[in-house]
C-alpha cells in the first residue's frame, strides 16, 4: 500500500483555500441524515463535535470521565500561538509555519503546518466570541508574550490556565449542541474497538463504565480525539486516565501508526519522590528564563535543597550555561532535558534519589527582588512548596525531566483520515503537524484547529461520496464479533487471577520505556528493552490480578486493558526506534551524535514519517514510509552552541 | 507514617453502604493523598480485597474530577483539590475518615464516586454563548477593560468539582451556576442572552434538586480555585433583573 498524502498541489499558501474549495459539500438538508461519532472531549474532540453539530450533522459524542470538561486538555498551562501579528513584531503565517516546521527538526508535512498557522488566527477569534477569558492590556486589547523561546511573541494565554480555558470554551459550545439535540454525550463510556464494514469504519464498541454493558454505536464516520500515549511511561504529565486504547484498537483494525518513537520530554517536571509515585507534575518552562541550572562540580549523594547554600559558587557546574554558552538555560526542551540526564548519570545528580537537578532562583531574586519573582511565578513557586514542602523563595527547586506530549500517533492524510476509509485522527491522536519535536503552545493550537476549522470541511468530503441516510444497524455480524471479542478479553483478564496487581505492571513497563526508549536510545539498549517488554506481555497475560466483576464500576479492569494496550504499543515504540537510526528532535540516538555530543540528523535517509502497519498477534509490524517532501523550506541542522 | 482509615464503601447507588476501617502502615509525608490511596488499594488486591472506587484524573488540581470529604471538609483539611493534598499535612497515627461528595444532587454511584452530571446539565441549560463556529469578528475587534477580563477569569477559574455543594448545609450549587453567569454577564460577548442564560440556569440548578444559599459562605471557604461568594451576589442580581423583563414575564402581563 503506497500512503498518500493527498497534500494539494500548487504553492504552498494556496493549498488549503483551493482544497477547500475543491471538497464535496453536503446539501444542508441531508446533513441529518449522517452520523458522526466523535471520542475524546478535550480540545480537538469538543470542538469537532460542537461544530459538526452546529453545522446540522448527528453527532455521538464519548468519553471516559464523568463529564467532558475533564479532558486533559484542560491542564494545559503556557499558552496558545497565532500568528495575529498583533505586537508588530514581524511575525506573520508564514514564520509561524516556518518556526513550527524547524521546531520539528523536519519531519512534518509542509502543507498541513501551513494550514495549521493559516487558521490559527481564527482560534483566537473564535475563543474571544466564546467568551474565553484571555490576558488584556490596560487598553482592552489581547495580550501576547514570547514563549518557548521563540523570536516574536504570539502566545495567548488566560494566566497560567490557558488549556482550561480553552477547553471549556470548547465545552460551552459542546453543551449547546447538546442541549440543541444535535450532539447526544455519552460520559463513562470508553471505547474498546471500532467497527469496519465493508473496509469502512462504521462505528465503535464501548463500554459503560457503570454498568459494565458492552454496547455497539454505528455512525458513518468515526473521529477519534482521544490524546497521546505519553502514559506508556507509567509516570508522565499526562492524567492518569489518559490512554491509547482507542487509537491502539483502531491500529489493530487497520489503521497505521505514524512515528511512534517520537515522545517530548519536558525538562521542568518535579522529579519522583518514591515508588509510590502516580504522576509528574510539569511546572512552565518559563522558569527558566531565571532559574539557573546546576548540579555540585563533585558528586555529592543525597545532597538536600535545603543544604545546596553549602556548595560554594566555585563548586557548582552550571552545566547548560557551560555547554551551550549562548543560549544558556534556555536550550530546547531536549536539549536541555538530555543533559539533566547526563549529569545524574554521572551521579552528581542531588535529592535523595539523586535524579534531580537544582533550578536555582537566588540571583535572580538578588537581581530583580523577590517582589518582581513573585509577580513573574507565584502560582508556580507555590504549586512547587505544596507538593514538595520546600520553599523555592529560600532554596533552589529540585527538577527532573519527564515525558510530557507525544508527537507520534496514527497516521493521517491532509483530510485527517487513517489509513481506514472513514476513520479520522484529531489533535494529539494523530501523528502529523509537529514532526519529531512540538514547539510550546503549539498543541492546543493544533487540536482546536483540527476541530473547529479542518475536519469540518474534509469530513464532508468523504460523507458526500456516501449516499445520505444510509444508516447501517448494531446487528451487523461485524459488530456482534466485536462485541463479542471485547467480551472475551474482558472475561479473560477476569480470570487470570495471578499475583501481581496492574499497577505494578505498569510500573515495570514504564521502567523499560523510560530507561531504554526516553531521552536517548542505543541500539543495544532498544534490543534489551524489546525483550523485556515480550517477556512482560507474558507474565501480564498469565501473572496479573484483577478483581471485581464486569458488571459494575471496575476501576482495576478499566486500568488492566490499557495497560495490555500500552504493553503492544511499547514494543513499537521500541521498533521505531530501532529503525530510525538517527537522531531528530525528541527522538535522540546516541549513535547519530556529532563529535561534541548533539544531536545528528540523517536527511538522505531518514526524511520520511515511518508508518507502521499492524499484522497480526505477535508478527512482526511492517514499515510503510511516507516521503517529506519540502518543497518550501530548506532543512538545516539545529545548533544551540 | 502509620494512620487509620475510615472509609465509605457501599457497592452501588442502590446498595447500603457502611464504613471500613483500614490499618494503613506505608504512608510517605511526600505522598499525594490518592497516592496514599493508591498503595492502599495495591495491598488490598494483594490481599484478594476489592480496592475502593474513587474519581480522579489529572493529578494535578485542574481537572476537578477528585472529590472526597475528608475529615468532614471537602478536598480535606487545605483550600486544595485532593489530589493536591499531601500527606503531610496530617499526623503519624491520625485517624482519617473518608466519605463521597454527600448532597441529593450527586447520588453516590460506588464507594467514594458520585454522580455529578447535574452540573453538566445547568451548563447545557444556558452556560455558553450561541456563536457557531467561523464568522465571527477579530478577537481584538471589541476592546475589553483588564480589570474586567481579570474579573471574568476569577470567575471563570471554576474547575466544577462540586466542593461548594458538599461543603453547603444546603447542598446549594449558586457558587457553581454563579461562576459562569457571572463570567458570561461581565464580558461584552455574553450580553446578547444574558438575562435568559441567568433565568435558564436558576431554572435547571433547582430543577436538579440543589438547595438554596443561606449565605453561610462555606462554599467559598473550601472552594480549591477561591471562587468569590461575590459571584452569588451577582447572579442573584442577574436573576432578578432577568425575571422583571423576561419574556415569560411580559407574556403573561396585561400588555399596557
Amino acid at each position: 500500500m503506497k500512503l498518500e498524502s493527498k497534500a494539494p498541489q500548487g504553492p504552498l499558501g494556496e493549498k488549503w483555500t483551493k482544497h477547500k474549495f475543491n471538497v464535496k459539500l453536503v446539501n444542508p438538508a441531508n446533513k441529518r441524515k449522517y452520523d458522526v461519532i466523535v471520542v475524546g472531549t478535550g480540545l480537538a474532540g469538543a470542538s469537532a463535535a460542537a461544530s459538526l453539530g452546529e453545522l446540522g450533522y448527528n453527532v455521538k459524542a464519548f468519553c471516559f470521565q464523568d463529564s467532558p470538561r475533564r479532558a486533559h486538555s484542560i491542564a494545559a498551562q503556557g499558552g496558545i500561538n497565532a500568528a495575529k501579528n498583533y505586537q508588530n513584531d514581524g511575525d506573520s503565517v508564514y514564520r509561524l509555519f516556518y518556526d513550527t516546521i524547524k521546531g520539528g527538526d523536519y519531519r512534518a508535512r509542509e502543507a498541513n503546518v501551513h494550514r495549521l498557522a493559516e487558521v490559527s488566527v481564527n482560534i483566537i477569534d473564535q475563543c474571544v466570541a466564546q467568551g474565553v477569558p484571555f490576558a488584556r492590556e490596560y487598553g482592552g486589547t489581547l495580550a501576547n508574550r514570547s514563549f518557548g523561546g521563540a523570536q516574536v511573541s504570539r502566545t495567548f494565554y488566560a494566566r497560567g490556565q490557558t488549556g482550561q480555558q480553552l477547553l471549556l470554551g470548547a465545552y460551552s459550545a459542546l453543551n449547546r449542541q447538546i442541549a440543541n439535540g444535535k450532539v447526544k454525550m455519552y460520559t463513562r463510556s470508553e471505547m474498546l474497538d471500532v467497527v469496519l464494514v465493508d473496509g469502512k469504519a462504521r462505528g465503535i464498541v464501548v463500554r459503560n463504565l457503570i454498568t459494565g454493558k458492552i454496547e455497539s454505536h454505528s455512525a458513518h464516520a468515526v473521529l477519534l480525539c482521544t490524546g497521546g500515549y505519553g502514559n506508556v511511561f507509567f509516570l508522565s504529565t499526562n492524567a492518569k486516565g489518559s490512554n491509547v486504547t482507542a487509537a491502539w484498537r483502531a491500529h489493530k483494525k487497520g489503521a497505521f501508526f505514524g512515528n511512534p518513537c517520537y515522545t517530548q520530554i519536558h525538562p521542568t517536571c518535579i522529579p519522583v519522590t518514591g515508588d509510590h509515585q502516580s504522576k509528574l507534575t510539569l511546572m512552565s518552562e518559563s522558569l527558566r528564563n531565571d532559574g539557573r541550572v546546576w548540579v555540585p562540580k563533585v558528586a555529592k549523594p543525597g545532597l538536600r535543597a535545603k543544604d545546596a547554600a553549602s556548595i560554594a559558587e566555585d563548586d557548582r557546574d552550571y552545566f547548560l550555561e557551560r555547554k551551550y554558552p549562548s543560549f544558556g538555560n534556555l536550550v530546547p526542551r531536549d536539549v536541555a532535558s538530555r543533559n539533566a540526564k547526563y549529569m545524574c548519570d554521572e551521579g552528581r545528580g542531588v535529592g535523595q534519589t539523586g535524579r534531580a537537578v537544582f533550578l536555582d532562583f537566588a540571583d535572580a531574586i538578588k537581581r530583580d527582588g523577590r517582589n518582581v519573582i513573585e509577580a513573574k511565578y507565584g502560582n508556580l513557586f507555590d504549586m512547587y512548596k505544596q507538593i514538595t514542602g520546600d520553599n523555592p523563595y529560600e532554596m533552589p527547586m529540585m527538577i527532573y525531566p519527564a515525558v510530557h506530549y507525544t508527537m507520534g500517533g496514527l497516521w493521517v492524510d491532509y483530510n485527517l483520515m487513517t489509513t481506514v476509509p472513514g476513520l479520522y485522527a484529531l489533535g494529539e491522536a494523530n501523528f502529523s503537524d509537529h514532526g519529531a519535536n512540538r514547539l510550546g503552545a503549539s498543541a492546543l493550537m493544533q487540536g482546536l484547529a483540527d476541530g473547529y476549522f479542518v475536519i469540518p470541511y474534509t469530513v464532508g468530503d468523504y460523507l458526500a461520496g456516501m449516499k445520505a441516510g444510509e444508516k447501517i444497524s448494531t446487528d451487523l455480524p461485524e459488530f456482534k464479533e466485536a462485541e463479542k471479542q471485547v467480551n472475551e478479553r474482558i472475561a479473560r483478564l477476569l480470570s487470570i487471577k495471578g499475583k501481581k496487581t496492574v499497577d505494578h505492571l505498569h510500573r515495570d513497563l514504564g521502567h523499560i520505556m523510560w530507561e531504554y526508549c526516553g531521552m536517548s536510545r542505543t541500539d543495544a539498549g532498544l534490543r534489551k528493552a524489546k525483550g523485556l517488554i515480550q517477556d512482560l506481555k507474558k507474565e501480564f497475560w498469565s501473572n496479573v490480578n484483577v478483581l471485581g466483576g464486569s458488571s459494575e464500576l471496575n476501576q482495576e479492569l478499566e486500568k488492566a486493558m490499557r495497560v495490555a494496550d500500552f504493553i503492544e504499543l511499547g514494543e513499537l515504540m521500541v521498533d521505531d526506534a530501532l529503525n530510525r537510526t538517527e537522531s531528530c528532535g525528541g527522538h535522540f540516538r546516541e549513535e547519530s551524535s556529532t563529535p561534541d555530543g548533539e544531536a545528528q540528523r540523517k536527511d538522505d535517509e531518514f526524511m520520511y514519517v515511518a508508518a507502521w502497519q499492524y499484522t497480526g498477534e505477535d508478527q512482526p509490524e511492517v514499515l510503510h514510509k511516507e516521503e517529506l517532501i519540502y518543497e518550501t523550506v530548506k532543512p538545516t541542522q539545529r545548533s544551540y552552541k | 507514617m502509620k494512620i487509620t482509615l475510615k472509609i465509605w464503601r457501599q457497592k452501588n447507588n442502590t446498595s447500603k453502604g457502611a464504613f471500613k476501617v483500614y490499618q494503613h502502615e506505608h504512608v510517605s509525608e511526600d505522598m499525594s493523598f490518592l497516592e496514599m490511596l493508591d498503595v492502599l488499594n495495591n495491598e488490598l488486591v494483594v490481599k484478594g480485597e476489592e480496592p475502593v472506587a474513587f474519581d480522579h484524573d489529572c493529578r494535578e488540581g485542574i481537572c476537578g474530577m477528585c472529590s472526597l470529604y475528608i475529615n468532614g471538609r471537602p478536598h480535606g483539611p487545605q483550600q486544595t483539590t485532593t489530589c493536591q493534598l499531601h500527606m503531610r499535612t496530617f499526623k503519624d497515627g491520625e485517624t482519617i475518615v473518608v466519605e463521597p461528595w454527600r448532597a441529593k444532587a450527586f447520588p453516590v454511584v460506588k464507594d467514594l464516586v458520585v454522580d455529578r452530571t447535574a452540573f453538566d446539565r445547568i451548563q447545557q441549560a444556558g452556560g455558553y454563548v450561541s456563536v457557531n463556529t467561523g464568522g465571527v469578528p477579530d478577537g481584538n475587534a471589541i476592546p475589553i477593560p483588564k480589570k474586567v477580563a481579570d474579573e471574568a477569569m476569577d470567575a471563570a477559574q471554576c474547575i466544577g468539582c462540586g466542593a461548594c455543594v458538599a461543603a453547603c448545609k444546603n447542598a446549594s450549587a449558586m457558587l457553581f451556576t454563579s461562576a459562569k453567569i457571572s463570567q458570561l454577564a461581565l464580558l461584552p460577548q455574553g450580553q446578547a442572552e444574558r438575562k435568559e442564560r441567568a433565568e435558564k440556569m436558576v431554572a435547571q440548578m433547582d430543577a436538579e434538586g440543589f438547595g438554596a444559599c443561606t449565605n453561610t459562605g462555606a462554599c467559598e471557604a473550601e472552594c480549591p480555585k477561591g471562587i468569590s461568594l461575590t459571584n452569588i451576589a451577582r447572579m442573584n442580581r442577574e436573576y432578578f433583573m432577568a425575571t422583571l423583563t423576561s419574556y415569560e414575564v411580559q407574556a403573561k402581563g396585561d400588555g399596557a
